[in-house]
């Protein structure tokens, strides 16, 4: 990201050289460094009242009202996890915690399940297919609603900041059917490690 | 009637989990207004947060508008960016999201504030934004945390999630917001 980000400023400076520009480049920084202000004080209302509303929500319950109706789908997504394994509990606190956009309680939840997860890894240091399967499933956002980008979207002026949603849920549903299915298709061309012990009957 | 749906979802819901939430805790006990409070604060602090990136990302695209990179840029992939529904402004997304939150935010901002937040571009990198997650981040911290090195198909399955996202993004945007 540094470097992609100085090849850009870099890249900027030659072309407006180039252009004989350097006058609007200047003040264009300058001007852009205040809107991005402008624009984070702009969301911090919906940022605050969401959050406010989430936090609201894990305390009446509802994360874990939710974590018990996702219990038996888990249950044929982690095959390789005993149902009442600790980590069996932990992930659907996390994915149950990222639903509701509550990303600062989804990821100690995911820390955890993936030590318990590696609880039952025979090869530390290299993924399990329910560690590989559970990470690809936390990198397609599956979030209810996407604050953040709804409090922009107001920030900027938008006639209707939420009618984003609909579209959004169904393109995260699209990525977290890819992320099962490659997570689940592609864990044969990765084998794990062989043990020193011939190996037979794994997977 | 499947968009009509859709629609219906995208402006009840919220509406519905303002009231419902509330009224849910209210019943079960919950000592509203603190939970509350103390809640929002954390959006304060995000807020807070991401301004720093938010900078960053700002000023590089500002500049590169200003120097007329952006517009050569925009002439060049034009055809390319065209054919895949992705407006010039938004390719950039495709690249940041992955790696930086916080510049993901910078690049939606840019294109909501330079394309209008109601424009196609704009609600496409709002959709593309708000349905995918910082891969490399999420990788890294939860790998990380239990020493793994060898990611096996986390990777190639996450990148092929993202892919699945932006792509159903500019499908969803057109299908159920309108096209360019």
């Amino acid at each position: 990201m540094g470097a992609i980000w100085t090849l850009l400023l870099a890249i900027a400076v030659v072309a407006a050289a180039v252009n004989g520009r350097m006058a609007d480049l200047t003040a264009a920084a300058f001007d852009a460094a205040g809107k991005a202000v402008v624009l984070s004080i702009g969301l911090t209302g919906v940022l605050a009242l969401w959050l406010g509303l989430m936090r609201v929500a894990e305390e009446a319950g509802l994360v874990r009202l939710l974590a018990r109706l996702a219990r038996p789908a888990m249950r044929r997504l982690f095959p390789s996890v005993p149902p009442d394994h600790p980590a069996m509990g932990a992930m659907l606190m996390n994915f149950s915690a990222n639903l509701f956009g509550l990303g600062n309680a989804a990821t100690p939840f995911g820390i955890r399940a993936m030590q318990e997860l590696d609880a039952l890894n025979p090869h530390k240091g290299t993924a399990t297919d329910a560690q590989a399967l559970f990470c690809a499933l936390n990198t397609a956002s599956v979030q209810l609603v996407p604050a953040t980008v709804i409090g922009l979207r107001a920030a900027a002026g938008s006639r209707a900041p939420a009618e984003i949603l609909g579209a959004c849920v169904l393109a995260s549903a699209c990525g977290v059917a890819v992320a099962i299915a490659a997570a689940k298709l592609l864990g044969r061309l990765f084998p794990p490690p062989a043990p020193a012990a011939p190996a037979g009957g794994e997977g | 009637m499947f968009r009509a749906v859709v629609e219906a979802l995208s402006t009840w819901l919220v509406p519905i989990l303002l009231a419902g939430i509330p009224l849910f805790a209210l019943a079960r006990g919950v000592k509203v207004y603190p939970a509350f409070v103390d809640g929002a604060k954390q959006g304060f602090e995000t807020a807070v947060r991401i301004i720093p990136p938010l900078v960053a990302i700002f000023v590089a695209l500002a500049m590169l508008r200003a120097s007329g990179a952006m517009d050569a840029a925009t002439r060049a992939l034009a055809p390319v960016t065209g054919r895949i529904g992705i407006p010039a402004p938004v390719l950039p997304l495709v690249f940041v999201r992955p790696l930086s939150g916080g510049g993901a935010l910078g690049v939606v901002g840019d294109v909501l504030a330079s394309s209008g937040p109601d424009s196609y571009a704009g609600r496409l990198a709002s959709v593309m934004a708000g349905s995918t997650e910082t891969t490399f981040y999420v990788l890294a911290v939860y790998f990380g945390a239990v020493g793994i090195t060898r990611y096996r198909q986390a990777l190639p399955a996450a990148l092929l999630a993202d892919l699945a996202g932006f792509a159903s993004a500019v499908v969803m945007v057109r299908f159920l917001l309108g096209g360019p």
